[in-house]
C-alpha cells in the first residue's frame, strides 16, 4: 500500500457534472462530453499509487490535467469522482476541518509563481505555516530559521520578497512548505518561472535536500527533461488522462504509444539513459585458461580487434588484443595470462551516459559495465550508444 | 397611457417616514442624543488642542506622508484659516467628517468583506451602493429631520449614507484582486476563514481599502458643507449663512478654508497606502 493511493480520481468542471460523468464512465471522449454537457473534462479516471519518499512526476503540456490532478490531492479542487487515500484516509471525504488539520501538518505545496506575501519579511513567509498551525513565536521562528538554513538563505530572513530574484523566492517558497515537516510536498511546476541555469541548480538542490528529507514528492511539470532528471516515476498526460506511468528509462525506452514517443523524441536522452540501458551484452568472452588460438577464434568469428576475459564467475580480468593473441600462438604458449591487459575503462550499469560520453569518445577498447562484485555486465560500444541516444528501441539495431 | 392611474410613491414614502417616526421616532431620538454627545465630545477635544500644537502635529505629520512641501502647505493653510477667525469652525467640521469616517470604516469594511466573499450579499449591496450614491442628497437630507432633529447628527448620518459606498466598494474590490496563488497559498496550509481574512486577504487588499478610505474623507467633507443647511454648523454653516445674508467675502473666506482642509486631508491619507 503507497502512501498515496488513488483511484479513478476524475474532475468535470462545471454545474452539471452527473450526466458528464456518466458519460464519461461509457467511454465518451472529452469532446463528446464537451458537445453534449456543456462540462469540461479536467481529469479522467487518474488511478496511481505513490511510495513513501518517491518523487512522483506528473507531466505534460498545458491543459493536460496535471495541475488540477496536483490540486485534487489536497482537495484545492475537489475531485467529482474517485478516491485520493493518503495513509489509509480518503482526502475528498474528510470533514473540513480534518482536512485544514491535513492541509496544516501532513500536505504542503510549492507554487509555480512562488505566491509569497509581499508584506511579511523572508522569516514570517517561512512561519506562515507554522503561525497556521498555531505555534507560538519562539518555536516558530526557530523551525523557520532552520528551513531557512536548509535551502542556503541565512541572512536573508528580515529582507522583503521583492528584494529577492527568483531562484531565492523559490528556495523560500520551498523553505516555507518544509518548516511545518510535512510527509507529502505536492509542486506545482516549482521551476518552471525561473531561468534555465537557476533551474537546473534548483534541480540539484531539491534532489540534495529530497536525499536528507526523503519526503514522498508530487511534482508538476511540462518539462520533459526535467521530469527525468527528478522522478523516480513519470505519469505522463494528456487530454485529461495518464497515457504511461514509468521510471524514467521506461518512458524512454518504451513509450506506451505515438504520443510518448514523439514526446520524448527531443529529450537530452544522455541524462536520462543509464549505461546498463544502452549496453549489449558481451558477445565473445574468453577465461584466463583458455589458450590463445580459442580467443582468435573467438575474434575472428565475431569480427572483434579486442576480447574481454572474465574468471569463470563473471569478475572481469582485462582485455586482449588480437595482434596480441595471434604473436602467442606464433611462439607456441598455451596461456593467455602474460597478454591481458587489465587496465579496462569500466562504468556502473546505473551510470547515467551523460557522464560517460567523453571516456567513450577517446577509448580504443569498448567500455565495460562491471556491477559492484566486479562482474562484467555487458559492453558499451558507440554504436549501440548512439542507437540509444537517437531513440531507437532496445534491440533494433542489430 | 393617461387611463393609468398615478403611481403614489410620493404619499407611500410620506406614510412609510410617518409610519416609522411614529413607531420609531422615540428610539431614534435616544440614539441622535448619544451621537450627538460622541461628536460633541470629540469637537472640544480638537478645539482644546491649542492651534499651534495642532498645526506642528498636521506639519510634521504631512512631512512624514506627503514630503516637505506639502508640511510647508498644511502650515500656511492652517495659519490662514486660525488667522481669519475660522478655527472653531473648522474643528466644528473635522470632528463631523473624523466621526462619519470612522462610522463608514466600522460599517463599510465588514460589508465590504460581506460583499467579496458572500455572492447574495454582493448581489444585494451592489445596487443599494448605486441607490446611495446617486439618490441626489437633499431627498434624505430632510427626511432625516423628524427623527434625528436638526444639528449635527442628521448631518453626520446623511454624509455617512453619502460617503460609505466607495469604502464598501473598494474593500470589496481590494479582496478580489489578491492573487487567486495567494488564496491557495493559504487554503493549501490550512488557514480558517480568518486567518485567511487577516493574514492574507486583508493585508493585501490594505491599498485599496485605504483608498476607499481617501474617497470617504473627501465626500464626507464635501457632504458635511451641505448638511449645514439642517443645521450642522462648522465651515459649512459659515458659508449657509453668507449665501442667506449676501456676505460674499465671508463665504469665500469659509470656502478657501474648506479647500485647504480638502487638498491637506487628501494628500495625507492618499499616501497612508503607500508608505510602508
Amino acid at each position: 500500500m503507497g502512501k498515496i493511493e488513488v483511484r479513478n480520481l476524475t474532475k468535470i468542471y462545471g454545474n452539471n457534472v452527473e450526466k458528464a460523468l456518466q458519460m464519461l464512465r461509457n467511454g465518451c471522449d472529452n469532446q463528446e462530453i464537451r458537445e453534449n454537457t456543456k462540462q469540461v473534462v479536467g481529469v479522467r479516471e487518474a488511478t496511481f499509487s505513490v511510495e513513501q519518499g518517491e518523487c512522483f512526476v506528473i507531466m505534460g503540456l498545458s491543459g493536460s490535467g496535471k495541475s488540477t490532478l496536483l490540486r485534487c490531492i489536497n482537495r484545492l479542487i475537489k475531485a467529482t469522482d474517485g478516491e485520493i487515500v493518503i495513509d489509509g484516509e480518503d482526502v475528498n471525504k474528510v470533514s473540513s476541518r480534518r482536512l485544514e488539520v491535513l492541509r496544516q501538518e501532513k500536505i504542503a505545496m510549492v507554487f509555480q509563481r512562488f505566491a509569497l506575501l509581499p508584506h511579511r519579511n523572508i522569516l514570517d513567509n517561512i512561519a506562515y505555516g507554522l503561525e497556521v498551525q498555531g505555534e507560538p513565536r519562539p518555536i516558530r521562528y526557530e523551525k523557520a530559521f532552520q528551513a531557512l538554513e536548509l535551502v542556503g538563505l541565512k541572512g536573508w530572513e528580515d529582507s522583503y520578497p521583492g528584494n529577492l530574484s527568483g531562484g531565492m523566492q523559490q528556495r523560500v517558497g520551498i523553505a516555507r512548505a518544509l518548516a511545518t515537516d510535512p510527509d507529502i510536498l505536492l509542486m506545482d511546476e516549482p521551476f518552471s518561472a525561473l531561468d534555465p541555469l537557476i533551474r537546473q541548480d534548483m534541480q540539484d538542490e531539491l534532489l540534495a535536500i529530497q536525499q536528507k528529507l526523503q519526503k514522498t514528492i508530487l511534482f508538476v511539470t511540462h518539462d520533459l527533461d526535467e521530469a527525468l532528471k527528478v522522478g523516480d516515476r513519470i505519469a505522463l498526460m494528456k487530454d485529461a488522462r495518464i497515457v504511461q506511468i514509468g521510471s524514467p528509462e521506461e518512458i524512454l525506452l518504451s513509450p506506451a504509444s505515438d504520443y510518448v514517443a514523439r514526446f520524448v523524441e527531443n529529450v537530452n536522452r544522455s541524462r536520462a539513459l543509464t549505461a546498463s540501458a544502452v549496453m549489449v551484452k558481451p558477445r565473445a568472452v574468453a577465461h584466463p585458461k583458455d589458450g590463445p588460438l580459442t580467443a582468435l577464434t573467438f575474434m575472428e568469428k565475431h569480427g572483434l580487434s579486442t576480447i574481454f576475459v572474465t574468471d569463470r564467475a563473471g569478475h572481469l580480468q582485462g582485455y586482449v588484443q588480437a595482434e596480441d593473441a595471434s604473436a602467442l600462438v606464433e611462439a607456441g604458449i598455451r596461456e593467455l595470462d602474460g597478454i591481458i591487459n587489465p587496465e579496462v575503462p569500466t562504468a556502473a550499469p546505473d551510470t547515467m551516459l551523460s557522464d560517460l560520453l567523453d571516456t567513450l569518445a577517446y577509448t580504443k577498447v569498448p567500455l565495460a559495465v562491471v556491477d559492484d562484485q566486479g562482474r562484467l555486465k555487458g559492453v558499451l560500444v558507440r554504436g549501440s550508444v548512439i542507437a540509444g541516444l537517437a531513440g531507437e528501441r532496445r534491440g533494433s539495431h542489430e | 397611457m393617461n387611463s393609468i392611474p398615478r403611481l403614489p410613491l410620493a404619499r407611500w414614502t410620506d406614510d412609510l417616514i410617518n409610519y416609522l417616526q411614529g413607531h420609531w421616532g422615540a428610539s431614534t431620538q435616544a440614539f441622535s442624543d448619544q451621537m450627538e454627545s460622541l461628536i460633541k465630545g470629540l469637537q472640544q477635544l480638537l478645539i482644546s488642542i491649542p492651534p499651534e500644537l495642532f498645526i506642528i502635529v498636521i506639519a510634521l505629520l504631512a512631512w512624514w506622508l506627503a514630503g516637505r512641501k506639502m508640511a510647508i502647505f498644511s502650515v500656511i493653510g492652517l495659519f490662514f484659516i486660525y488667522n481669519v477667525k475660522l478655527w472653531e469652525v473648522t474643528m466644528e467640521t473635522l470632528s463631523m467628517v473624523i466621526a462619519a469616517v470612522l462610522l463608514c470604516a466600522v460599517v463599510g469594511i465588514p460589508l465590504g468583506i460581506l460583499s467579496a466573499k458572500n455572492l447574495t450579499a454582493h448581489r444585494i449591496i451592489a445596487p443599494v451602493l448605486d441607490f446611495m450614491q446617486t439618490l441626489p442628497a437633499f431627498v434624505y437630507l430632510l427626511p432625516a429631520i423628524p427623527f434625528f432633529g436638526l444639528g449635527v447628527v442628521p448631518g453626520v448620518l446623511t454624509t455617512i449614507i453619502f460617503a460609505m459606498p466607495p469604502v464598501i466598494r473598494l474593500t470589496d474590490l481590494g479582496l478580489r484582486q489578491v492573487p487567486e496563488e495567494l488564496i491557495e497559498l493559504g487554503r493549501s496550509f490550512g488557514s480558517t476563514f480568518f486567518q485567511m481574512l487577516f493574514k492574507i486577504e486583508l493585508p493585501l487588499a490594505r491599498a485599496t481599502i485605504l483608498a476607499g478610505i481617501n474617497q470617504c474623507i473627501m465626500l464626507s467633507l464635501s457632504m458635511v458643507v451641505i448638511a449645514a443647511m439642517i443645521g450642522a454648523k462648522g465651515l459649512g454653516g459659515v458659508v449657509w449663512r453668507a449665501i442667506q445674508t449676501l456676505k460674499f467675502g465671508m463665504g469665500f473666506e469659509a470656502g478657501v478654508a474648506i479647500v485647504v482642509i480638502a487638498i491637506i486631508l487628501d494628500r495625507i491619507t492618499q499616501n497612508l497606502g503607500k508608505s510602508k
